[in-house]
């Protein structure tokens, strides 16, 4: 390995932290004395099983891409979106207000219904990224400790609606009653039940996203904004505005995933409906090392593992949190053999090389 | 001074204790210059490998069993040294990963705090609910019969005197001791600090995993002591992005940073108490969801968060009388160490 940057060394880098991670999960899951291929097998089965297992991997896929693609933008504008789990509940919020609510229109008018309730989910989630945004930009309030009260604060709310205004009669208080099934996104067949719609948003998104950000102003702005706020507001970048609009791109794609949540995944309102959706998206994009075209492929690996591990309880007594800990594991050692990575590279030219990875280094100034 | 208050009061710095360690143990680490941004996961991480072990050391090895066959104490002392152990090796990966690699703080720390919680949850599914060794109360001698102070400070148990000793020892350290000096150098001006003749990275190394380690006896003050054993989801819930808040909120000050602790835990304890008892005020029953009250501790981090932006603590500033001002600003003042988050290296 002469030269680093070749291309096996590039691939040397990145599947050895593949091994790696899966070798200590597998090191974890002999600790608690079960079989690693096993495990494995029953994770493979619970997502590609049949057409009824594949379908729940892109039910997982559609709102991880669309909040990995939201990230991506906070990312590039230097933005630690941790608020995102708020944002997507937010958006679940008010969708199911207008599920809750519209009732009375008549069947045959279903897709205004089910458009006003993306667009209301787009209005909270946009709104929640928005206080984020505000809090951050112009009352000094970091977006890590403001997003993560965010997210709290729309967790109690959400146990709030469920334990009071959206009491189902004669339910209990884990979730709202079923939507009906005009407020839901139509299931593309009886096989695969997905949301043929949110898949096509979903693709839009990832296509469109990156696009605007490599080929307009905005994006141009919001890259420099990212690199340097300083610099980027003595080239007359409006450095606030720049930001805010990140929070709110964010917030309306993670308000989009969460209307999916509670207009397909569950049909009802429950409190939980975010799920670490969010903080995984975050991994996501780190994982990407902000190349936007590998968010889709992540997110569907990702999707199958989440998807895979849901029955692991049932079918092995094994807590589905395994899934978390795999994902984790592999973006901590995919980030260390990163760094790792350009230590040689640098040390070996002695030269500090401009095209270090935005992602592995991060977004500048925590207390910033 | 009524008894019920004051059992109050007491419960209140009872509860909390594990957020206090936990708040100077990231004080001492971002004093140096660095954040453990995982404290959350670390916390939980901690909770659980200090309950298990003090579980299998002071219960036996059987997760059935529920008569104590081995000691307590050394399931506690055993409990707790685990705990360290795992706070200072999460806080040796983000040493790691930030002096050696250059790798950004905040992208590690992140990555731990959701990893650790998973594994945590994964590992501790047959430890949850189960009954543990718990910190025993012990009176502190002659300090336990002061009047006001002795039932709120001093009937409480080791892990709670501990704290005490922690926030003046670390002061002291601090402010007042020539190597505290060099600690704080380290996390202001590490060039300078080189020059005259400190090894930054080493004294990083020390005070990022001793750090982690207190936050390793935080994480056990939960599962011994604060609501022991362990649960799904996790007792601590946020209570790991509050104790970052509150090194913020307290100006990386260890007096400061204690305030911030107990006046969490008070409000805590007033909202518990209502949605225990209802609320009364004068002679009216207020009717809510008193649901909604458990958002208030994180309404009160984002309204301290505002209060110490500098931006915002001066305007309300301007609205005080002259000779008040300068004082309030000394005493709100919060500016964080100046090379935290970065990393030293020699040119």
């Amino acid at each position: 390995m002469r030269n680093l940057s070749s291309g096996p060394a590039r691939l040397a880098f990145v599947l050895l932290p593949v091994l790696l991670s899966l070798l200590l999960a597998a090191l974890l899951v002999l600790s608690v004395g079960r079989e690693p291929l096993e495990v494995l097998q029953k994770i493979w089965q619970g997502a590609f099983r049949n057409t009824r297992s594949f379908a729940g991997v892109l039910n997982f896929w559609i709102p991880l891409s669309l909040a990995s693609v939201g990230l991506y933008v906070t990312f590039r504008a230097g933005l630690w979106n941790i608020g995102i789990e708020g944002q997507i509940l937010a958006g679940a919020v008010f969708s199911s207000w207008g599920a809750l609510t519209f009732d009375f229109f008549p069947p045959e008018l279903a897709p205004l219904q089910l458009l006003l309730q993306i667009l209301l989910g787009v209005a909270g989630g946009m709104l929640w990224g928005g206080i984020t945004g505000v809090l951050k930009i112009w009352l000094g309030v970091n977006e890590i400790f403001g997003g993560m009260a965010l997210n709290a604060l729309a967790g109690v709310w959400g146990i709030y609606l469920i334990s009071g205004p959206w009491y189902p009669e004669g339910g209990s208080a884990q979730q709202s009653r079923p939507f009906l099934d005009q407020a839901l996104y139509p299931a593309l067949s009886r096989d695969l039940p997905v949301g043929m719609l949110a898949i096509v948003m979903t693709v839009i998104a990832l296509i469109l996203v990156p696009l605007l950000m490599a080929r307009t102003r905005w994006g141009l702005q919001l890259k420099a904004t990212g690199n340097n706020p300083r610099s980027a507001l003595l080239l007359g970048v409006p450095v606030g505005r720049v930001a805010m609009s990140a929070f709110l791109v964010c917030g309306a794609l993670a308000g989009i995933a969460g209307s999916y949540r509670v207009m397909f995944t569950y049909g009802s309102f429950r409190p939980l409906v975010a799920g670490g959706i969010g903080f995984l998206g975050l991994l996501v994009v780190l994982l990407s090392t902000m190349r936007p075209f590998w968010i889709p492929l992540i997110t569907f690996v990702f999707s199958a593992i989440l998807a895979g591990s849901t029955r692991l309880r049932v079918s092995l007594q094994l807590d589905s949190s395994l899934a978390g800990v795999l994902q984790g594991t592999l973006v901590l050692v995919f980030i260390l053999f990163q760094g790792l990575r350009q230590r040689l590279e640098t040390r070996r030219s002695e030269l500090n090389t401009e095209d270090a990875p935005a992602a592995a280094s991060g977004p500048g100034g925590l207390l910033g | 001074m009524n008894v019920e208050l004051l059992n109050t009061l007491g419960s209140v710095v009872a509860n909390a204790t594990p957020l206090v360690i936990a708040s100077i143990g990231e004080t001492i680490t971002e004093r140096a210059g660095v954040i453990n941004l995982s404290l959350n996961g670390s916390l939980i991480a901690c909770a659980m490998a200090g309950f298990i072990t003090a579980r299998v050391t002071g219960f036996g090895g059987d997760v059935n069993a529920i008569d104590m066959i081995a000691s307590a104490e050394a399931g506690l002392a055993a409990g707790l040294l685990a705990a360290m152990l795992v706070g200072a090796l999460i806080a040796l990966i983000i040493a790691l990963a930030s002096i050696e690699l250059r790798l950004d703080q905040v992208t590690v720390g992140f990555i731990l705090t959701l990893l650790m919680a998973d594994l945590a949850q994964f590992l501790s599914q047959e430890y949850t609910r189960i009954p543990g060794p718990v910190v025993p109360k012990w009176s502190f001698p002659l300090l336990q019969d002061l009047p006001i102070l002795g039932p709120v400070f001093f009937q409480q148990n080791v892990l709670v005197y501990f704290s005490y000793a922690l926030v003046v020892g670390v002061w002291f350290w601090l402010f007042r001791t020539r190597p505290g000096m060099a600690h704080r150098a380290i996390g202001e001006r590490p060039e300078a600090a080189y020059a005259r003749g400190t090894n930054v990275n080493r004294l990083r190394y020390l005070y990022v995993v001793l750090g982690g380690a207190l936050v390793g006896v935080a994480g056990a003050a939960y599962s011994l002591h604060f609501k022991p054993g362990l649960s799904n989801p996790p007792a601590m819930q946020g209570d790991g992005w509050i104790a970052l808040a509150i090194v913020i909120f307290g100006g990386w000050h260890p007096f400061r940073v204690v305030m911030g602790a107990w006046l969490f835990a008070a409000l805590r304890a007033v909202s518990s108490d209502i949605q225990k008892n209802g609320l009364v005020v004068l002679g009216q029953t207020i009717e809510f969801n008193f649901v909604l009250l458990n958002g208030l501790p994180w309404v009160m981090l984002i309204v301290t968060l505002l209060l110490v932006s500098s931006g915002a603590i001066e305007r309300l500033l301007l609205v005080l009388p002259r000779p008040v001002q300068r004082r309030m600003r000394s005493l709100l003042r919060s500016d964080p160490p100046r090379a935290i988050g970065t990393t030293f290296e020699v040119e």
